[in-house]
């Protein structure tokens, strides 16, 4: 049942959303590692500006849409559930996750970039970020959520 | 025209186009904006892998998720090939000394071929910020149920509190280590 519900169609439309998303990715220099680090080393607006606007214009939009009732294409009403909090999950994974960024350079999106950027190394990073993925999900059980 | 498109985008232009990922997932299908659980739909489709979290993941239900990933390694490809994608970032004065004392050399290119350059993936500085870096995002994205796109653009514009939790953990993170630990990575 699936796998037939994702049509051709679906495939070009998140196919060309993905592609904008690469775009502005690379082109706000959000995949560099030398942003990544000026970031954390708060020593430019640029990242902080970017996310922050990115944010920005992602709530207005959620409110625009909600005012509207707005629906998807596909005719159904726009209601994001968005993530629950996980009290422990949440701060601690976000650590890792903070310390593998600085290290890399590259947060998941800007790993798939920089591999369509050509820096083939990036390909060791994303095999070793499918592995602390699977680590993740045999810990799973295991570590407080 | 054009060359405005080529050259450098200044961040107030970056970001709202950024921001604009969030509308436009959810007018094209009812998605919440977020790429890092393309790691675990990979691991269950690829893995013939026992943990619950792959082996009870529909992950045919998010093939948009995966497909999304491999939009973006096609944008990705087409500004460096036709959008002036790959020029070096114009980082502050105190970031270039900051590069100096790392044996950084100034930017020349979007990346740094002292890390993602492929003569030097083999050096111990690149192996341990590419290996280690890896894990600990595919890690840590999990554990914390989110990554930057998810929980700090997505999470955050829907204001909700355990995307804030992350968000500062990702900060937090980022900058101990950038500021404690890569003095020592880059040394190696």
């Amino acid at each position: 049942m699936s796998s037939r519900t994702f049509t051709t169609g679906a495939f070009v439309k998140y196919l060309l959303a993905g592609t904008y998303f690469g775009i502005v990715l690379v082109k706000g220099e959000v995949v560099s590692w030398y942003r990544i680090q000026e970031m954390f080393h708060f020593q430019s607006i640029h990242m902080y500006g970017i996310i922050g606007l990115a944010v920005l214009v992602g709530a207005l939009s959620l409110l625009f849409l909600k005012a509207a009732h707005a629906r998807s294409i596909e005719g159904i009403e726009i209601a994001p559930k968005g993530k629950p909090f996980n009290r422990v999950g949440n701060p601690a994974g976000g650590l890792v996750f903070g310390f593998g960024w600085a290290l890399t350079g590259a947060c998941p999106g800007p790993l798939y970039a920089n591999l369509g950027a050509g820096y083939w190394p990036v390909l060791i990073a994303i095999a070793s970020a499918l592995l602390g993925a699977l680590a993740y999900g045999y810990l799973r059980p295991r570590l407080p959520h | 025209m054009w060359e405005t498109v080529t050259g450098p985008w200044p961040w107030y232009v970056s970001g709202p186009l950024l921001g604009l990922m969030v509308p436009i997932l959810l007018i094209l299908g009812n998605k919440e904006f977020g790429i890092s659980s393309t790691f675990r739909q990979v691991c269950a489709a690829v893995l013939p892998a026992r943990a619950t979290y792959f082996s009870e993941y529909p992950w045919r239900d998010h093939l948009w998720n995966l497909t999304l990933a491999l939009g973006v390694i096609l944008g990705a490809a087409l500004a460096v090939l036709f959008l002036g994608g790959n020029r070096a970032p114009q980082v502050s004065p105190a970031t270039i000394d900051l590069f100096a004392t790392w044996n950084v050399a100034e930017p020349t290119a979007l990346q740094p071929a002292e890390i993602y350059g492929v003569a030097h993936a083999a050096s111990a500085r690149a192996l341990v910020s590419l290996i280690a870096g890896g894990f600990l995002v595919g890690f840590g994205t999990r554990y914390a149920n989110g990554c930057t796109s998810g929980h700090a653009i997505m999470g955050l514009s829907q204001l909700k509190v355990g995307s804030l939790v992350a968000t500062l953990g990702f900060f937090a993170g980022g900058a101990i280590v950038s500021n404690f630990v890569m003095p020592w990575v880059m040394s190696l």
